[in-house]
């Protein structure tokens, strides 16, 4: 697809837009995208963040805080309890305020991270060891199911009950280690 | 100063080895964004927060205990002149915005220029690592191995379901942007780069050429990166960016080499022609200067010329920049005058070499 503005390069940037409540869908190159003033300053001359309160503002209009409005009547006023960001304000300049605001507008994320990440809401990286070895061991426990499966599948029993074995030890430590939260 | 000395600032010192297939791959890069978990992010924090975290990061640095990387030099913003942040930013050693923040900003810098940690830019930390070449997982290790030794010391802010939270949505997940900059004439001059930056935004990757006022992007200069930062492992996000990256210096190589063979004496000509530019204009715009570097690097990347270091497109990429022209300059120049000092900078750079 070739760019609308310069008919030249390709287009590299897909976006729509919001104006008077019409959506329109734009397609342009890099170039044009800031010269057109579709982006702003950038570190390294590029970047999604200013396209992003278009995509919260196309989320908002496609009756996705019609949905929200009936259930929750203070939609509107969402507001991050630790910073004070309004949702209105996270969705007009892309960012969030602090990290208890992914909580807040938790309800609303998952599309914006869908159209943004190629449809992935949920990380599959890297877990810091410290606060995360809970996680870490869910993780581990997950895989070892999966290789349980298999090993069974392909009637390795022998194999299968070694991993059984550390099945049921994780398993342990995981109740050993919830117990002591609570206590 | 000496014009050698001053080179020998204007290049990094990482970006004088030589990396794997460092005749297309210029250098590959490595950022996170981590944050503080209770203090609010830089584009809210009030200054008593921010400095909070550049507290941390002061102390850390007075009792030299960052793991592994004992070099590292400090270097707040607000003590800064504006020059001297326009040189570090075109070294991208800071980003643009990191110098606009300045009170609490600031950047921890290795003494080889390729580690730096950027504070209270868009996050509270952005740890950046480059390497010469292509070697993204490499770079990848020791980026992890920084943020280990961080991750003890702070509380980060993370969530099991969304991993690394971060103030823009579009780093959220890893936190991780990967990059790799190539210098692909061939493919540019036969136009087929336009044919495949469509095919490489689909696998989630962004292509990114410095344009200018054609179509033509300078110094046939591109950045590829992940766009992708949620829901893949870092790993994944490099084998991905590894694969097509591969691709690319593949065809490269192919373009370059059936232009070797089917316009010889064009090709040569035009080389020779922005070799003669560069070692004799006494007047030079950056773009102009852009593209008869890049011709040079390919002449030097094709055996045409021997005479010249190998990365002189980088290292005079770099030094062709107002901020660094000013610098060496120690005022304000005009465009004008801008372009005169860049012609006899680069034509002293050439002299040093014959
Ligand atoms: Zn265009
Ligand atoms: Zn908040």
């Amino acid at each position: 697809m070739e760019c609308q503005e310069c008919h030249e390069r390709p287009a590299t940037l897909h976006f729509s837009k919001i104006v008077n409540g019409n959506k329109t869908e734009i397609h342009v190159c890099e170039y044009c995208a800031k010269e057109k003033g579709y982006m702003g300053y950038e570190d390294e001359a590029y970047s999604l963040h200013n396209l992003l309160s278009g995509l919260f503002n196309f989320d908002a209009g496609s009756g996705f805080s019609e949905q929200h409005t009936s259930s929750v009547p203070s939609e509107k006023g969402l507001t991050c309890p630790k910073c004070g960001m309004t949702y209105q304000e996270f969705a007009r300049i892309g960012k969030f305020g602090c990290a208890h605001c992914y909580q807040t507008f938790s309800d609303r994320l998952n599309p914006v991270f869908r159209r943004v990440h190629s449809g992935n809401t949920t990380h599959h990286g890297k877990i810091p060891s410290r606060i995360g070895s809970g996680i870490q061991q869910k993780r581990k426990l997950s895989e070892y199911r999966e290789q349980l499966k298999q090993l069974i599948a392909n009637e390795e029993f022998e194999s299968a009950a070694e991993v059984r074995d550390k099945i049921k030890q994780l398993e342990k430590d995981l109740n050993r280690d919830g117990e002591g939260e609570e206590e | 100063m000496s014009l050698q000395q001053f080179m020998n600032e204007a290049i990094s010192p990482w970006m004088k080895e030589e990396g794997p297939d460092s005749d297309i791959v210029m250098s590959s890069r490595i950022r996170l964004a981590r944050n503080f978990e209770q203090v609010p992010f830089p584009i809210i924090a009030d200054s008593a927060d921010l400095e909070k975290v550049l507290l941390f990061f002061q102390k850390e640095y007075e009792h030299q205990s960052f793991s592994n990387y004992n070099d590292l030099a400090l270097v707040k913003m607000r003590d800064l002149k504006p020059i001297e942040k326009k040189v570090l930013v075109e070294k991208h050693l800071i980003s643009p915005h990191l110098a606009e923040n300045d009170e609490e900003a600031a950047a921890l810098i290795s003494s080889n220029e390729q580690v730096s940690v950027m504070v209270n830019e868009e996050d509270h930390i952005r740890i950046q690592l480059y390497f010469p070449g292509f070697q993204l997982e490499k770079a990848l290790e020791q980026a992890f191995t920084f943020d280990d030794w961080l991750e003890e010391r702070i509380n980060y802010a993370f969530d099991e379901k969304r991993g690394y939270l971060t103030s823009c949505p579009t780093n959220v997940g890893t936190g991780m942007r990967a990059s790799v900059m190539m210098h692909l004439p061939a493919l540019a001059l036969t136009q087929k780069i336009n044919r495949m930056i469509p095919a490489i935004s689909q696998l989630g990757l962004v292509v990114r050429g410095i344009y200018g006022e054609g179509s033509e992007a300078i110094g046939n200069i591109f950045q590829i990166s992940n766009q992708i930062t949620l829901g893949k492992s870092e790993q994944d996000i490099v084998q991905d960016l590894r694969s097509v990256v591969n691709q690319l210096i593949d065809q490269e190589r192919k373009a370059r080499q059936l232009l070797v063979e089917q316009s010889e004496l064009q090709l040569e000509d035009r080389i020779f022609r922005s070799y003669g530019i560069l070692q004799h204009s006494r007047i030079i715009e950056s773009k102009e200067a852009a593209k008869c570097l890049s011709d040079v690097q390919l002449g030097i990347d094709v055996g045409y010329i021997n005479d010249i270091s190998k990365s002189i497109l980088n290292e005079l990429m770099i030094l062709s920049q107002p901020g660094f022209l000013q610098h060496y300059a120690k005022r304000m120049l005009s465009a004008k005058e801008r372009d005169v000092l860049r012609a006899s900078l680069i034509r002293e750079r050439f002299k040093l070499e014959i």
